[in-house]
């Protein structure tokens, strides 16, 4: 093997294969591996909806500068088997490199770039075990790219070191990967990305972010049911809540999780439920309840395709209608997306923040994409962040002047909790007056909805909830809310290198929405793009319809993420720019 | 507050229990019975109001909660069991009931049921059964008879109503009892005894609805009190009067200790950095 001179600072490795010959395992390990080598790492992965067999992929983007999106066109493609080739070779880079196993099948004469036949099926048995293939994978390709290279023994001790015997096998499965890439293989491609800083980075999913934000804003109850792509949020908080003292229960369907948070935060805890599109659907009465009855609770929906079962195991940005405008009735809630592993850590800080600041429902809008992928994220500055508690009775209150639901200028009132003497009150869904005593006269109902209503006018002038990004004065916004911030911003960095001058807003509250925030962007540039994974333009109409504007709404609907090319072309579309993309 | 003033304070009354609210119940309905018969089963162990919740669903009883001086989660129908649990777990040291009618428990919230009852959480559950519904004018309860006349089944209730006693108790409950409105003192026993228990506590106190399905007569004709030697530890024994549906056995059918499944935990405090620490690339 020899290192070409040219190095790219910013690769795209796909590996595929099927469910369970260990083709995950392989992505995951050289994600690993580059993480811990100072690279910034960006995963997507696939997966089938059923347990075993189907076909599966990993891929893992690796640079020296920060990463925000999948990326478009795959540079390597390491096919592990003739489907893995038929699913995955359309998506390779005109001077994309291909590896593959000689043994389980051979690339069609058509496909002219540069290919490396690496045996891993051999070389794992000659190493001992025919199951360490994807070690050897992983040996191979770290040393071809540089990706990660010098760590890869650590990281298969990490991830493999549990049974010793195994282990020694693993290892030298390892070594005969590394070695057949440099002995065996003439470099002839031009990828190369090592590590030039030093750097202290976290690595973790998006549910795992979601967890560990979770615990830092202090949860202190947890309900939920299991669910693609939540359930590892509910395991791990199951592993780690009970022992903080925290309550933890896993529920016998999503109406039950939902109330079970409503009762721990009734009695003064700060409570999460995790799902999934139809557990949103379920929920949908008890959310109203939590609105009108005005108790504090975060729900995650990590979304995927619907409606009904839907695709299970695709992303899509679909259910922000259920999110901002489900259930019956008029019922206020607060809307938070992020948009990528770090944004899940900062926002369901800030989802607890909320619920507990305007005593009210917060949703957490994830997306199937953002659960399971891995990416470095810089370390966080956890004391910046304020944590927030619900606003209480006075200490020196008489317990007779207290009013639970006492109409004051913010809308926000004091809530008692369970314990305290003299202040106890009945929490209805019922519509009430101030002592939270039922009433439906039409003084009350008008009192208490415009109450519910104007606890969040001052978010609507926030510009905490939005992020700007590309040209000062800009002829094409994109308009964007959660993942889909990611390929946008990639696109926009394209588009202002090609000379356009475009501008991006990412919103990350979609309800109530930061009005001014966007009016003000709208108002700056001459047309507006509305990117989003779902067919009817969910964000595009909701923007149209509470500010009275005209945006182009740009949907796709394919259970997978847009490319950086895709919105890129829109942008392109709308200047009226006809030359031709060179990605 | 100082152990002292608890002390000196007069023991507390039925009216320390009572709120200003009126109740909204016809006149004659089951339902004030057994309201007094919690209050008297509250000044019986004298808990303290403070540290009393009691959630509710929707339904003519699911107004109680307001009627008593308590912290008070009216809920959505049907989901009182999941409120009251994770009401309990967050605030173990709250005293807390779930109550309820027919329609709540074993209709739109019977999911919750048997899971409730497996959970072993302790909370005591009063159902208000009446054997209809009442709150909507009449329509046939999963408890109605078979051939019940109502509204909703003007040539007869077509299908079977549902043994809850036999459903708890198949489902593993530690405690289960029925209790009738028209014999308050020992329904605001077993609500009592329900409350000394440490699990799950499963009250049916039969509620007739006198505007809708007036059952006085006819409850009045099937009662009789299970014998004083009916082993409560003997669950085949607890079954068998269960399953009895021409009469209506009353009393305590069921009450074994509640298993005590959850571990005793060290707790620890939580420190973001270290907890991150695993992140570390």
């Amino acid at each position: 093997m020899q290192r070409s001179n040219s190095v790219k600072g910013d690769l795209i490795i796909r590996v595929a294969g099927e469910s369970g010959d260990g083709s995950n395992a392989t992505g995951e390990m050289l994600a690993q591996a580059a993480a811990r080598s100072g690279l910034y790492v960006f995963t997507f992965r696939t997966t089938p909806a059923e347990i075993k067999g189907g076909p599966v992929m990993v891929q893992v983007r690796a640079s020296n500068s920060p990463v925000r999106s999948m990326g478009d066109a795959v540079d390597v493609l390491f096919a592990f088997n003739q489907e893995a080739w038929d699913l995955h070779h359309q998506d390779m880079a005109p001077n994309a490199v291909l590896l593959y196993d000689p043994d389980e099948f051979t690339p069609p004469d058509s496909f002219t770039g540069i290919r490396y036949p690496i045996p891993i099926n051999a070389l794992a048995t000659q190493a001992g075990n025919k199951r360490g293939k994807n070690v050897a994978a992983l040996g191979a390709v770290a040393t071809l790219f540089g990706i990660g290279a010098a760590r890869l023994e650590d990281i298969v001790r990490a991830k493999l070191g549990k049974k010793a015997d195994l282990l020694e096998l693993n290892l030298k499965a390892l070594q005969a990967g590394i070695d057949y890439a440099k002995q065996e293989i003439k470099k002839s491609d031009s990828f190369w990305v090592e590590s030039q800083a030093e750097r202290e980075l976290l690595v973790m999913t998006g549910n795992q972010a979601i967890v560990a934000g979770a615990l830092h804003a202090g949860i202190g109850f947890f309900a939920g049911y299991p669910i693609t792509p939540a359930s590892d949020i509910m395991e791990g908080l199951a592993a780690t809540l009970p022992k903080l003292g925290g309550g933890y229960m896993q529920a016998e369907d999503e109406i039950a999780s939902i109330m079970a948070c409503i009762g721990a935060s009734y009695g003064g805890k700060k409570a999460m439920t995790s799902t999934a599109g139809p557990g949103i659907s379920l929920m949908s009465e008890a959310i109203g309840y939590a609105s009108m009855a005005e108790i504090p609770v975060v729900i995650v929906d990590a979304q995927r395709g619907g409606p009904s079962t839907g695709l299970p195991t695709k992303m899509e940005q679909s259910d922000l209608n259920i999110a901002v405008y489900g259930g019956h009735g008029d019922s206020p809630r607060i809307v938070l997306a992020p948009a990528s592993v770090a944004e899940c850590f900062h926002l369901t800080v800030w989802a607890f923040n909320l619920a507990e600041q305007y005593q009210t429902p917060v949703f957490l809008l994830s997306d199937y994409s953002l659960s399971f992928r891995t990416e470095t994220i810089e370390k966080i500055d956890y004391a910046s962040y304020p944590i927030i508690d619900r606003l209480k009775p006075p200490a020196d209150l008489p317990a007779d002047q207290y009013k639970r639901f006492e109409l004051t200028e913010s809308g926000i009132s004091p809530m008692a909790l369970p314990g305290m003497a003299g202040f106890n009150y009945t929490a209805s869904g019922l519509e009430h007056n101030e002592h939270g005593d039922p009433a439906y006269t039409p003084k009350a109902h008008t009192a208490m909805t415009e109450k519910r209503w104007r606890k969040f006018e001052p978010l609507k002038a926030s510009r905490d909830y939005v992020r700007r990004f590309g040209s000062e004065q800009a002829k094409v916004g994109v308009l964007c809310w959660g993942t889909t911030a990611g390929p946008a911003r990639g696109a926009v960095q394209m588009a202002i290198d090609e000379g356009l001058s475009v501008a991006l807003l990412q919103v990350q509250m979609l309800s109530p929405l930061p009005e001014v925030a966007i009016q003000e962007f709208i108002d700056s540039v001459e047309h507006v793009i509305v990117p989003e994974v779902n067919y009817s333009g969910q964000f595009a109409k909701l923007v149209q319809g509470t500010l009275g504007v005209k945006v182009h709404s740009f949907t796709q609907y394919t259970g997978l993420p847009f490319t950086q090319t895709d919105i890129l072309r829109k942008i392109q579309e709308v200047l009226g720019v006809s030359e031709a993309i060179t990605a | 507050m100082s152990d002292n003033i608890a002390l000196t304070q007069a023991p507390r009354k039925i009216a320390d229990y009572k709120t200003d609210l009126k109740p909204i119940w016809c006149p004659g309905c089951g339902d004030f019975a057994v309201l007094a018969a919690i209050q008297q089963a509250l000044v019986a162990q004298q808990i303290d109001p403070k540290d009393l919740a009691i959630v509710s669903g929707i339904g003519c009883s699911s107004r109680l909660p307001g009627f008593v001086q308590c912290y008070g989660l009216h809920t959505v129908h049907g989901r009182s069991i999941p409120a009251a649990t994770g009401l309990k777990l967050a605030r173990p040291d709250l005293t807390v009931l779930a109550v309820g009618g027919d329609g709540d428990y074993f209709s739109i919230g019977l999911g919750h049921l048997p899971h409730g009852v497996r959970r072993d959480v302790n909370i005591t559950c009063i159902v208000m059964d009446n054997e209809i519904y009442g709150l909507t004018k009449g329509q046939t309860s999963p408890t109605s008879p078979n051939g019940h006349v109502t509204k909703s089944t003007p040539t007869g209730n077509e299908a079977q109503p549902l043994n809850p006693l036999a459903l708890v108790l198949a489902s593993g409950a530690t405690f289960v009892a029925r209790g009738f409105s028209s014999q308050p003192k020992q329904l605001a026993e077993l609500i009592r005894l329900g409350m000394q228990h440490e699990g799950f506590a499963f009250i049916q106190a039969m509620s007739p609805c006198v505007t809708f399905y007036d059952t006085y007569k006819l409850y009045k004709e099937r009662v009789y009190q299970i014998p004083s030697d009916h082993d409560v530890t003997d669950r085949e024994a607890a079954m068998r009067y269960a399953l009895e549906t021409d009469r209506m056995p009353l009393g305590i059918f069921y009450n074994v200790p509640a298993e005590k499944t959850k571990a005793q935990r060290e707790t620890i405090s939580f420190d973001i950095e270290s907890y991150m620490s695993r992140y570390l690339a």
